[in-house]
């Protein structure tokens, strides 16, 4: 039936689409600027192009795409193919719509921090393949690491500021079996945190982390986990080894040439830098062996006193991103400033490691000879960042420069096909593509530049991300989908691979101040705290009053009652620049000193019911008796 | 044998002389000679099966209404089962929760297990009933089958009044202050009705097919020991 309804759909879409088309060739052939074939050719592709990516209503989505939200602190998600934006999850910066950040336990959770810097969102793995159980994501600015939980679509943990690691951008990409998530310093300085040495001492003094967060395979709870220290070169992106690969972790780095200052000038100097190889497996057992120094409070591996830990691949000039096929076999590493990948082969590089083929040292690492390790140098393009796969065996490099995006064959290194974008593509995410068995079909491309993509909203212009379909031998642009700043990675999985919740369960609310029953709801006062156990359900709070003297502690332990889907109720407080959201089934704290005399009305924030506008209350805070006359001040 | 070919002689002798006649006499004792077949084996095992079917009534529902509206697409079901209410669970979802939370804005009481005293003794009689079933196999007598038969038929009937009763109860009492005002209703009871938002509809669950199943295996094993008397 379903299928029947929707190639009805289809045909009926293909049929009033192709109408338009035929319409709009009759009455623009004689004004049209662009001769008319391309004209035709143009509007069919757009026909196909919209059959392809559209979801029609009420119709669900294939994939979930999952944006990092750069410096908002947010990861957005959305839809593939519509590209809808259908969510977005607070993770380190406060979300009234959620009431994120302003709950004793999220607040917690964010610490003196107000803002993150999200960059590479990284889906668990379980045997190379996303496992749909959680979702990192780092942050680049305060250097935090952080866990949502993908059965309710919420931050759990956030771990940080990691010691040691200074702008924390090579991570999050996570082990094959989550066994570690990569994190590295992009800005070397003086270790510990806290130390300080003069600039002129860079070379010396600063030091650079490549590092592994350990997470715990049945709670997902992450910890400090090892530290490698590293010259003071600046780590950018990584990923982890898988297959013949298995047990390395790889990091590029710029700036080889430790120079300070104007670094688009200073650290461009050299035609190669480097891609720190790490074989982590080593690491863990150096750790266990005892073989690390205590740096700010964290076991920390020094290459220079335990070899055999960390080697140097030397890579085209200023390497972005490094990528490991699916395979295993190859490790793709792309100089933004030069117009070739470099695929070295990881066979290769475990021999040149056996012969000691190396071609020098930095700071003790061995640097492996770069002819040797090598397997192929693929012209793909200019400024190529990073590159993801498909299930045919095919490659796909973004060219910032360029403004597109090379599709290769891995083996045969040919470039086969090439698509522009608009425009200064970063990152691009295929769907489930950096996992042993990508899915192919699709490809979006996260481009910086959306200039005259869209309507314009004035100079402060949105993030374009292009839905690209890759299933044929030439790529086709389907959609473009429009974002506020700013996602760098994202990445694609199976919608049916995750099993998300709608309603907290009463029986698995752990909160210990739960009530669930109206006759419980209450206001307890021990001195100057003032305690509320208060219930939402529609259309009312209970208690709906709330008397307190100025200055006293107040805490709210607010519960929705409701068990339907999307029953969700807020509380914002007059004034107070409060406002949680409790989803059905959820218990929140909310803890403030009421300093401000008077009445303030609180109110139900997220829209409820019929009677959501009469769902309100007040906070009475009665004024201090004045100390000299015992009056009301 | 011999004591009935006897007695059915003594019958038929009977019959003669009043023959085109209605003869009150002769009518009791007919009903008498019914009342005393003894049930032949195959109905005993009918009456087996019948008792089988009401072990399933304990596990599935009586009742089934389903309310459907434009933001329930998958419909709310609530579930009456002979010893409880139950909401459906879709996705943690509870509907009966949900069904009470929406019956008070018409000032609708909550449909409260405490409330429903049924649930004592509709469980109960369905046990007294699997006994009595098994204590007419054994003493295999058509007065126990009738009596088992007909004491059914007047609990189902009661109990039917009773849901009956209930549903208007409910309908009826509102409270004067509820937010919204409708005029008292009835539910439906088999078959659909529209109910401001909500299209309700509203049949016999699983169990209730079981009891009319138990009761149908009852008259049948009637008929079928019932033949044996105009057979001689």
């Amino acid at each position: 039936m379903e299928n029947v309804r929707k190639k009805i759909i289809f045909k009926g879409m293909i049929s009033t689409f192709g109408l338009i088309g035929i319409l709009s060739l009759t009455l623009f052939s004689g004004c049209s600027r662009k001769p008319e074939v391309e004209k035709g050719t143009e509007k069919s592709s757009t026909i196909g192009a919209a059959v392809a990516s559209y979801i029609a209503p009420g119709d669900m989505d294939e994939y979930y795409l999952f944006y990092s939200g750069g410096h908002s602190g947010n990861v957005f998600v959305a839809g593939i193919p519509s590209m809808r934006h259908i969510a977005t999850i607070p993770v380190f910066s406060l979300y009234p719509s959620t009431g994120y950040g302003f709950d004793q336990e999220t607040r917690k959770m964010l610490g003196e921090f107000t803002w993150g810097d999200v960059h590479h969102p990284s889906l668990s793995e379980t045997n190379g393949n996303y496992d749909g159980r959680w979702l990192f994501v780092n942050d680049n600015a305060n250097n935090r690491m952080a866990r949502i939980d993908l059965r309710d679509f919420k931050t759990k943990q956030i771990l940080g500021p990691i010691p040691n690691v200074s702008g924390y951008h090579g991570g999050a990409f996570v082990t094959p079996n989550t066994e570690y998530i990569l994190a590295a310093s992009r800005f070397s300085i003086p270790l510990p945190k806290g130390t300080y040495a003069p600039i002129e001492q860079y070379a010396t003094d600063y030091k650079g982390v490549v590092a592994g967060i350990a997470v715990d395979p049945k709670t997902g709870e992450m910890s400090v986990g090892w530290q490698i220290l590293m010259p003071p070169f600046d780590y950018d992106l990584g990923d982890a080894g898988k297959g013949p690969s298995y047990g390395w972790a790889f990091w590029t780095s710029y700036n080889s040439e430790r120079a300070t200052g104007k670094l688009e000038v200073t650290s461009t100097q050299k035609d190669r830098d480097y891609i720190a190889a790490v074989n982590w497996k080593a690491a863990e057992q150096a750790i266990q062996n005892g073989k690390f120094k205590m740096i700010g409070g964290v076991k920390v591996i020094d290459p220079k006193e335990v070899p055999d830990i960390v080697y140097l691949i030397p890579c085209s000039k200023s390497p972005h991103g490094v990528d490991v096929s699916p395979d295993g076999k190859y490790i793709i590493g792309s100089g933004k400033l030069q117009s070739i990948t470099t695929a070295f082969n990881m066979e290769k590089i475990l021999t040149a490691i056996q012969n000691k083929d190396f071609t020098g040292n930095e700071d003790g690492i061995p640097v492996l000879n770069y002819d040797a390790v090598k397997e192929a140098e693929v012209n793909v393009g200019l400024g190529p960042l990073h590159t993801q796969f498909d299930d045919k065996g095919y490659a796909y490099t973004s060219l910032y420069v360029e403004s597109a995006i090379a599709k290769w064959k891995l083996g045969t290194w040919e470039v086969v096909d090439k698509i522009p974008v608009s425009y200064n593509i970063g990152h691009l995410a295929a769907a489930e593509g950096d996992t042993i068995n990508p899915k192919g079909k699709y490809l979006v491309a996260l481009n910086k530049l959306s200039h005259g993509r869209h309507i314009s909203v004035g100079p402060s212009q949105p993030e374009s991300s292009q839905l690209i379909d890759i299933s044929g031998e030439k790529m086709k642009l389907l959609y473009d989908a429009f974002t506020e700043p700013e996602p760098h990675y994202a990445q694609i999985i199976k919608a049916d691979k995750l099993k998300p919740i709608e309603v907290y369960k009463k029986e698995d609310n752990k909160h210990p101040e739960a009530i669930w029953d109206v006759k419980d709801a209450k206001v307890e006062r021990n001195e100057n705290h003032v305690t509320v156990k208060m219930i939402a359900v529609r259309s009312s709070f209970e208690p709906w009053k709330i008397e307190v003297n100025e200055g006293d502690h107040v805490t709210i332990h607010l519960t929705n009652i409701e068990q339907t889907t999307d029953m969700l109720h807020g509380f914002g407080l007059n004034e107070y620049n409060i406002n949680v959201v409790v989803d059905p089934g959820e218990t929140k704290t909310i803890e403030f000193v009421a300093n401000k005399p008077g009445v303030h009305p609180f109110y139900c924030t997220n829209f409820c019911s019929a009677l959501h506008q009469e769902m309100q209350g007040y906070l009475l805070v009665k004024p201090k008796q004045s100390a000299s006359t015992g009056m009301i001040r | 044998m011999s004591n009935l070919q006897d007695f059915i002689s003594r019958q038929e002798s009977a019959i003669q002389p009043l023959e085109g006649k209605f003869d009150m006499e002769k009518w009791l004792e007919k009903a008498n000679a019914f009342f005393d077949l003894p049930l032949r084996l195959q109905s005993r095992l009918i009456i087996l099966i019948a008792a089988v079917l009401l072990i399933p009534t304990f596990i599935f529902p009586l009742w089934n209404m389903t309310l459907y509206a434009n933001q329930f697409p998958d419909g709310l079901n609530l579930y009456i089962y002979s010893y409880t209410l139950d909401g459906g669970h879709p996705e943690g979802r509870n509907d009966l929760q949900e069904i009470n939370t929406l019956n008070h804005y018409i000032g609708m009481r909550p449909l409260l297990e405490s409330d429903f005293s049924e649930f004592g003794w509709i469980p109960l009689m369905i046990g007294i009933f699997f006994i009595l079933t098994l204590r007419t196999i054994v003493l295999g007598k058509m007065s126990n089958l009738v009596d088992t038969t007909v004491l059914f038929m007047y609990f189902s009937l009661f109990s039917f009044w009773s849901f009956y009763n209930r549903l208007y109860q409910y309908g009826h009492n509102l409270d004067p202050k509820a937010p919204v005002k409708v005029p008292p209703f009835m539910p439906p009871i088999i078959g659909s009705k529209q109910l401001a938002n909500f299209t309700v509809y509203s049949y016999p669950g699983p169990a209730s097919y079981f009891l009319v199943g138990f009761l149908l295996l009852l008259l049948v094993s009637i008929l079928l020991s019932g033949r044996h008397l105009k057979k001689l």
